[in-house]
């Protein structure tokens, strides 16, 4: 079998009306951490909303294949089941269901059998812990009146019990303070194993320092200019992306 | 509690030995010959007997309401034939539409239980579990029966609060009820008791008639407490298509009474309901309410805080689907100092529905320190429906604490993108949203009705979603 989990071909990506994306090529494999930069409006949320085929987006031309399977017309939540989760930039809230609620019917969905409720109890306190996150807002509704930053390791808890096997990070490090961004840092490295792969979508290199990234790409104008090594992130942080534009 | 059933025949209580008379001489509107009819059928006590005829009197001079909901279909000419006695109506499963008959599946009610709730056979509860029960509460003291029963043996406490609560003259429909009311729950619970165990209409003997003019009264005496719980998810069928049900509570000084009720109504039904609780001095009145089903709904359930310190706190929802409009609400009266009043309203409203929360807050002079708030939050689920709130807010006084918030929602495709993206379908994301938003109210009903309630929210979501 192929070590090749996600693969963008020549995707063109319109959002209302206006071309955003214009032909990316992009190749995950499995156990790789793989870095999106970009400067505002380059289409790096686009991207991310395209591989979950968010109807927001309309893809023009190009194919996204996951395992060898051809995704790109699959609905959202098939997608979902595929194994792609995404953490969003600015999460919703649902009142009124809690989040164990929540997450134990999200992954009675995503692994297609019934929640040992036990079992993901004591799963969900673990993480939670992990992530220093307040035990009490496992009964709280999912993310109403959550703090920036517990929204965002809110949705680092979803990636970790839903486990799946490609996680794409949209700015989920943004609005954070050092110390949050270490604990996000710490969800990833807890995730992440040699069968499954990340795609961190970001504007800085804090969230970097801790993981072991494989391939930095520059998104400039719905275009992967240029993809490098780790290093690139920290060359684009001292220099900006003046020199790609 | 297991509960078991047999199915029984039709034993319509308005049972005529000459049907053939009655149907010679059909009679538009309602005479006191019906009314005398009825009277003997039900083995009336003389009193009641002229109470049904002058609240026919006072049926025949009021007007048809002329706000909320148009209501000219119902015929009133042809009321009479609501009433009379019905042996040529005779129900059989077969009549049953097929979309109610669905819901029972769905709703995974046994076959004998469903004919009954669908006014086709008579329900019987187990004895055991009628008797036992009733045989604790007699300990206490506590008076749990039909209200025919009532009638014939309390006559004192039975007099004294029959329809003084809602008075004949309220308006058409209670005028209407008084007339020709049948069935119903009759509860007393004497000073002091605390019945510690919700007590459920759905453990009476029913008879197959109650359910369209049925009468509940309540008397929840000096400090006892009482939580009563009337209805049942499953839809209520009948081919009569009017139901003027009046429930009436008592909740006396330092009292606490809950009263809770999800009525699903078929979707041929004018629900034209009527319900009040009189509040004594700090005591506590707390409603719980889910509408569901019905064509036309005027369903606005009031509290007369006449008590000092007097409280009274309704949590209701209403979902309203094609063809329906749920006219409903809260009424509130604040008659003394320091009462309190909390409301917390919402509707759903899919493919044309209408919502419409209609309220009324009345602060009167004397209510110094009174408190009010009122919350109420409706959210549509497609472009065609309709929502709408009519606050009428009456303060008579400075001295008050009063809040009104109104909020009116969709659902986004935002919402509904995130979801998905955690596997769940679209149905199942809007069910869940849909869940969500009830669950100030499920999480007020005890958990068999709250899981009967979410099985109903999923049942009326069905086919909503394409």
């Amino acid at each position: 079998m192929s070590n090749t989990l996600l693969e963008i071909k020549d995707l063109y990506v319109n959002a209302e009306e206006k071309e955003i994306l214009k032909g990316i090529n992009l190749k995950i494999n499995k156990g790789e951490i793989h870095v999106i930069m970009g400067p505002n409006g380059s289409g790096k949320t686009t991207t991310a909303n395209s591989i979950l085929n968010n109807p927001m987006y309309t893809k023009q031309k190009g194919k996204i294949i996951f395992e060898g399977k051809d995704i790109t017309n699959l609905k959202t939540d098939e997608i979902a089941r595929e194994g792609i989760f995404m953490s969003f930039q600015l999460p919703e809230e649902i009142p009124g269901v809690s989040v164990t609620n929540f997450l134990k019917y999200a992954k009675s969905k995503i692994s297609k059998k019934p929640v040992k409720i036990f079992e993901f109890k004591e799963e969900l306190k673990k993480y939670m812990e992990e992530l220093k996150m307040n035990p009490k807002n496992m009964e709280r509704s999912l993310n109403v009146g959550f703090s920036g930053g517990e929204k965002k390791k809110n949705e680092i808890l979803q990636m970790l019990v839903l486990n799946p096997e490609l996680a794409i990070l949209d700015e989920t490090d943004s609005g954070l303070d050092v110390d949050a961004i270490k604990t996000v840092s710490k969800g990833i490295q807890m995730f992440k194993t040699k069968k499954n792969a990340v795609l961190i979508i970001t504007h800085n290199t804090k969230i970097l320092n801790s993981l072991d990234v494989d391939y930095v790409h520059v998104l400039v104008d719905g275009k992967i200019v240029k993809t490098g090594s780790a290093d690139l992130a920290k060359e684009i942080e001292e220099k900006g992306y003046e020199q790609y534009k | 509690m297991s509960k078991t059933k047999l199915e029984e025949i039709n034993r319509n209580i308005y049972d005529i030995k000459n049907k053939d008379e009655y149907d010679f001489k059909i009679k538009k509107g309602l005479t006191p010959e019906i009314i005398e009819e009825i009277s003997m059928q039900k083995k009336d006590p003389d009193w009641m007997r002229k109470f049904r005829l002058k609240a026919l009197e006072t049926y025949n001079k009021l007007e048809l309401p002329t706000w909320g909901p148009d209501i000219s279909e119902l015929d009133m000419n042809q009321i009479a034939t609501y009433v009379r006695p019905k042996t040529t109506l005779s129900n059989s499963w077969e009549d049953v539409p097929e979309d109610i008959k669905n819901t029972f599946d769905k709703l995974g009610i046994p076959e004998a239980e469903k004919r009954s709730l669908s006014g086709v056979g008579a329900q019987y509860d187990s004895e055991v579990v009628y008797h036992s029960m009733r045989e604790d509460l007699a300990k206490k003291g506590v008076i749990y029966t039909d209200m025919e029963t009532a009638v014939r043996d309390y006559p004192e406490l039975v007099k004294k609060h029959f329809m003084k609560c809602v008075p004949v003259n309220d308006h058409k429909f209670v005028a209407l009820h008084g007339a020709v009311w049948s069935g119903g729950s009759f509860v007393y619970v004497p000073k002091g008791v605390k019945v510690d165990i919700p007590l459920q209409s759905y453990f009476r003997l029913n008879s197959p008639e109650s359910g369209q003019f049925e009468h509940t009264l309540i008397i929840v005496d000096e400090g006892a407490s009482l939580h009563f719980i009337e209805g049942c998810s499953a839809p209520k069928y009948n081919k009569i298509n009017l139901h003027a049900g009046c429930v009436e509570l008592y909740v006396k000084d330092n009292a606490y009474l809950r009263y809770s009720t999800i009525e699903n109504w078929s979707k041929n039904m004018l629900n034209l309901n009527t319900k009040k609780a009189i509040v004594g001095k700090n005591a506590k009145m707390d409603w719980v309410s889910g509408s569901f089903g019905s064509k036309i709904s005027m369903l606005y359930p009031m509290s007369i805080l006449n008590g000092e310190g007097a409280k009274t706190e309704y949590t209701g929802i209403s979902f309203a689907g094609a063809g329906q409009n749920l006219d409903n609400g809260f009424k509130v009266v604040h008659n003394n100092k320091n009462t309190s009043s909390v409301v917390n309203a919402k509707s759903i409203s899919k493919n044309g529905g209408k919502c419409t929360y209609r309220s009324q807050v009345r602060i009167n002079e004397n209510a110094k320190g009174a408190k009010s708030s009122v919350s109420c939050e409706s959210l549509m689920l497609d472009d065609i429906s309709i929502s709408d709130t009519i606050p009428v807010n009456d303060i008579r006084t400075d001295d008050v604490e009063f809040s009104h918030e109104a909020k009116i929602g969709k659902i986004s495709d935002k919402t509904i993108f995130y979801l998905m993206s955690r596997g769940m379908s679209e149905e199942d994301a809007k069910a869940m949203i849909v869940r969500g938003f009830a669950y100030p109210i499920s999480k007020e009903l005890p958990v068999e009705y709250a899981v009967e309630m979410n099985n109903l929210i999923n049942l009326e979501l069905e086919g909503a979603i394409g």
